[in-house]
């Protein structure tokens, strides 16, 4: 598997991070200014930034806390060592499960998912884990919850996990009738 | 302070409690995790939250509902999944964001597209996935992705 180094992934997240302060910093600029020349505006404004980084803060130490139990207790390694070898129905709901739990950027799984598929994980299966890692992320669910409520959440979440389960099927076949065989060509890789 | 934060942190106390019976070390290494990630979020989420405030002072309810709400139509649903696909944000954020569109007058249809494309559709990483997963698996899976998201829009407005 090509993952990144730890090193290089350190670069590549210290460069995002002075990207997104950079961002921030011309909004906070972009938003005193329209402030300033718009004095009416500000209560409204200002409460609503206050509201809503008040209701974030309250969620976000225990959304990073789960995130760091998971990413330590829940290693990459035994999420591709468990969807390796199982298929059918219980194949596709480990690979849902798999998928939701949180260990890291979309980016991230794209190579996971070239792995599996290299030691002859099904496509079916990896569509769907790939979908799951993509919209059905576990902490992150706290954020739906908290801001869109419990029946937005439950109903997105079961239609989501519904079509994923229906489009990693659909693909599946698509691939195995291109390519006349269950996955693809599985590399001389070992383990 | 609402029931869902208590769970919530509770949750998370809980975990930290049982993960620190069991393994000191990889505790404080999901500390360090946490504290990483907070940093990373972090300003992504202020700048989240100055866009919030701006579009509640400056946004009229009306212009929004116009755009996003019921009154939009497919035109609304198509606009919001096509920012979803392509817009490069994380989920995390897009939850906050949503809410306030649903807050401003966006219909339960819109805001679900606009969650499901943002998270189910990559246009930015498409050709990371079409290198690591073929041609064929990456286009599919996006295109399928938004269909799938118009559908999932479409049943919960009926639904909610």
């Amino acid at each position: 598997m090509k993952a990144a180094g730890p090193a290089q992934e350190r670069e590549r997240q210290r460069r995002a991070l002075r990207r997104d302060l950079a961002i921030l910093a011309a909004a906070a600029a972009a938003t005193v200014v329209l402030l300033v020349l718009y004095p009416e505006r500000r209560p409204l404004a200002v409460r609503t930034i206050w509201d809503y980084l008040a209701e974030m803060l309250q969620v976000l130490p225990a959304i990073v806390i789960l995130m760091g139990l998971f990413a330590v207790w829940v290693t990459r390694d035994q999420v591709t060592r468990h969807l390796g070898h199982v298929s059918g129905l219980r194949g596709a709901a480990v690979a849902l499960v798999l998928g939701a739990l949180p260990t890291g950027p979309l980016y991230v799984a794209f190579p996971i998912a070239r792995g599996l598929l290299d030691k002859g994980a099904s496509t079916a299966n990896v569509i769907i884990f790939l979908s799951a890692w993509a919209c059905l992320k576990l902490p992150q669910e706290i954020m739906e919850l908290r801001f869109l409520g419990l029946e937005f959440m439950l109903l997105r979440l079961g239609l989501t996990a519904g079509f994923v389960l229906l489009m990693g099927t659909l693909i599946g076949a698509v691939v195995r009738r291109q390519e006349g065989k269950p996955s693809r060509t599985p590399s001389m890789e070992e383990n | 302070m609402s029931v869902t934060v208590i769970v919530i942190n509770a949750l998370a106390v809980a975990g930290l409690g049982v993960s620190l019976a069991r393994d000191r070390g990889k505790t404080l290494a999901a500390l360090q995790v946490a504290l990483r990630s907070a940093l990373r979020l972090g300003p992504i989420i202020l700048l989240v939250v100055l866009l919030i405030g701006l579009l509640f002072a400056f946004l009229p309810p009306d212009r929004l509902s116009a755009l996003l709400g019921e009154r939009s139509g497919v035109a609304g649903v198509l606009l919001a999944a096509a920012l979803g696909a392509v817009l490069h944000i994380p989920a995390l954020i897009s939850f906050p964001l949503a809410g306030s569109l649903r807050e401003m007058g966006a219909s339960v249809t819109t805001v679900a597209a606009f969650i499901t494309t943002l998270t189910m559709i990559g246009i930015v990483t498409l050709p990371v996935e079409i290198r690591e997963l073929g041609r064929t698996r990456a286009l599919l899976r996006n295109a399928l992705s938004l269909a799938g998201a118009l559908a999932i829009a479409a049943i919960m407005g009926l639904i909610l």
